[in-house]
């Protein structure tokens, strides 16, 4: 009796919830999944069933093709700056905990995840310009020509990079400093009784013991990475914001095709391959950190 | 890669840290002096940023970069705020930000409270589907959801926008792990043989012991709609209807770029975005950390 009254009363407080996220959440990703086996144009009336054709298209399309080169090596390269230098910063800041100064540091290296991206983006930009900006300038001091970093398609990519990977170091050394303070303190003292430096220590004890905060961290930077476009958008356009010379990721391409082209069908395709990495990643995630408990 | 200018500045604040009565180390010195010269890094994009927004066009293009402006000027605070709408942008994403905060916080809490203490199968089946949605990256299902917009006429306003920002899965997650943390059965039960109902338990028990939780989730929802940026891109099309990120963005294609403006303009974001995250600081990070934590 009891039972059903709570019964009732969970249901009638979760209905209206449970409608909102079937509105605005459910029934778009199923719509993206229908779609995306449709040949669904904004244009045309008939939208009719094509199976996986537009898939099949979308890996002859050099367009989509370029874009998922450019956001994969977004993705893997923002990870291989984020992980060693967030992981230094955080072992760092954990050695200084007792120091005055720790807050400060943990502070400052998270005030650019949470800025804004589009004024960060904007100082950047100004950094990075070939004519006025101040790394050319700098890099000229040591006899270097000036490079035009965000129309050269292999260095406009570095330059989402960078801005990425230092959204992602706060992230990440905020996330390293929780796990640091974690460890369990009784290793570090049997290893220095076994006369390891504190660099041998960080490097066999540490680091091993952080995996699973590693692969944690990996798996954001990761997603979110895939997942990149107001850096690519604001980077790379320009004055007349020319479309051919910004670094084309999934997302843009994704929006080019569905409100540029009209083949909304087509980009939800996409959309479906991002979900499908995304996915995988999580998977990847998932499976490792069972493999590990189970040991 | 060192930065030449910024050293001298770095000085005056590497001398305090060696002051306290601890005895002096030499390597607790050299980190703190990495540590300082990192944070500085990671802040120098914004605070030339800064810098340049008080500067006079000639002094944007000198080289060394100046980080204090010889002679100051506000006239490109003046001619981006008469010339732009950036106030009612400012507007927009207040708005904005503030009705999709109370969305979440509204959902996540009936829903993480309904799926914390309430264990019937059924309710567990539908968690696992809202947990789903929190792996799905929005970019997913924004195209879908902006022609759901579209045939609701809220395109191009703050509906519109809302729209995508009503629920949180993460947020559903992050409540249900507190209440099942904090809140014991036995308070519940007790309550209920005292003859309150379930609405009474949730309101006047529940809710006050989740203050905490609640305040972190908030500030999270509230900085994701704040710096939003590909769902208001695609939903505002008309110049009032714009968000900050997005006004500030098409700002720097549809003008001619002034530099100084710019930055101006940049700043204007910047700087409350910054000082909000330092006010709410504590909250903010307890619900990062929330995410990296559960295991």
């Amino acid at each position: 009796m009891l039972a059903r009254r709570q019964w009732l009363f969970a249901m009638a407080a979760l209905l209206p919830i449970l409608a909102i996220f079937a509105w605005v959440r459910f029934y778009p990703i199923e719509e993206t999944l229908r779609m995306s086996l449709h040949e669904w144009n904004l244009i045309s009336k008939t939208r009719p069933f094509i199976g996986f054709a537009n898939f099949q298209e979308l890996f002859g399309d050099e367009l989509f093709l370029t874009a998922l080169f450019n956001t994969t090596v977004i993705a893997f390269g923002t990870l291989a700056i984020t992980i060693p230098v967030g992981m230094g910063i955080a072992a760092l800041i954990n050695y200084r905990l007792g120091s005055r100064l720790a807050g400060v540091f943990e502070t400052t290296t998270f005030i650019p995840y949470i800025v804004p991206l589009v004024p960060a983006a904007m100082a950047w930009k100004w950094i990075f310009d070939a004519r006025l900006g101040p790394l050319n300038a700098f890099l000229s001091l040591f006899g270097i020509s000036p490079l035009s970093w965000l129309f050269d398609p292999v260095l406009s990519v570095i330059c989402v990079i960078v801005l990425c990977a230092w959204q992602a170091i706060g992230y990440a050394v905020l996330i390293y400093v929780v796990g640091f303070r974690n460890l369990p303190t009784n290793v570090f003292e049997a290893a220095k009784l076994d006369g390891a430096s504190g660099l041998q220590a960080f490097w066999h004890v540490a680091v091993p013991l952080l995996r699973p905060i590693t692969l944690y961290v990996s798996v954001v930077t990761l997603i979110s990475g895939f997942n990149v476009y107001a850096q690519a958008y604001v980077l790379a356009s320009d004055a007349q914001g020319a479309p051919g010379r910004q670094v084309r990721v999934l997302v843009l391409d994704m929006l080019e095709n569905s409100f540029r082209n009209y083949r909304v069908g087509y980009a939800a395709s996409e959309a479906v391959i991002l979900l499908a990495i995304v996915l995988l990643l999580t998977l990847v995630q998932f499976s490792l950190l069972r493999e590990r408990g189970a040991r | 890669m060192t930065v030449v200018p910024t050293e001298a500045e770095t000085r005056p604040l590497v001398a305090e840290p060696s002051a306290p009565r601890r005895p002096f180390s030499a390597l607790n010195l050299v980190i703190d002096i990495v540590l300082l010269l990192f944070c500085v890094l990671m802040l120098l994009p914004l605070l030339f940023l800064i810098s340049n927004a008080f500067k006079t066009p000639q002094e944007i293009l000198a080289w060394p970069p100046t980080l204090i402006p010889h002679d100051p000027i506000v006239s490109n605070f003046t001619a981006v705020l008469t010339t732009t709408p950036l106030l009612r942008w400012i507007g927009n994403s207040a708005l904005f930000a503030t009705l999709s905060t109370i969305c979440i916080v509204a959902t996540s809490s009936v829903g993480g409270y309904i799926f914390a203490k309430f264990k019937f199968r059924s309710l567990h089946a539908i968690f696992i589907l809202f947990l789903a949605t929190a792996i799905v990256p929005f970019e997913i299902y924004m195209i879908p959801l902006y022609f759901q917009a579209q045939q609701l006429h809220i395109l191009n306003s703050i509906w519109g926008l809302l729209l995508g920002y009503m629920v949180m899965g993460f947020g559903i997650f992050l409540i249900r792990q507190n209440v099942e943390q904090t809140i014991p059965d036995e308070l519940l039960d007790a309550a209920r043989i005292d003859g309150a109902n379930e609405l009474a338990i949730f309101v006047l028990i529940v809710l006050p012991l989740l203050r905490g939780a609640l305040a972190a989730l908030a500030v999270l929802a509230f900085f994701q709609a704040w710096t939003a940026f590909a769902w208001p891109l695609i939903v505002g099309t008309t110049k009032d209807s714009y968000t900050i990120e997005v006004g500030l963005a098409l700002f720097q294609t549809g003008f001619t770029i002034d530099l100084g403006r710019l930055s101006a303009a940049s700043t204007i974001v910047l700087v409350p975005s910054v000082v909000l995250f330092a006010i709410l600081r504590r909250n903010f990070v307890r619900g990062i950390t929330a995410t990296g934590l559960k295991e």
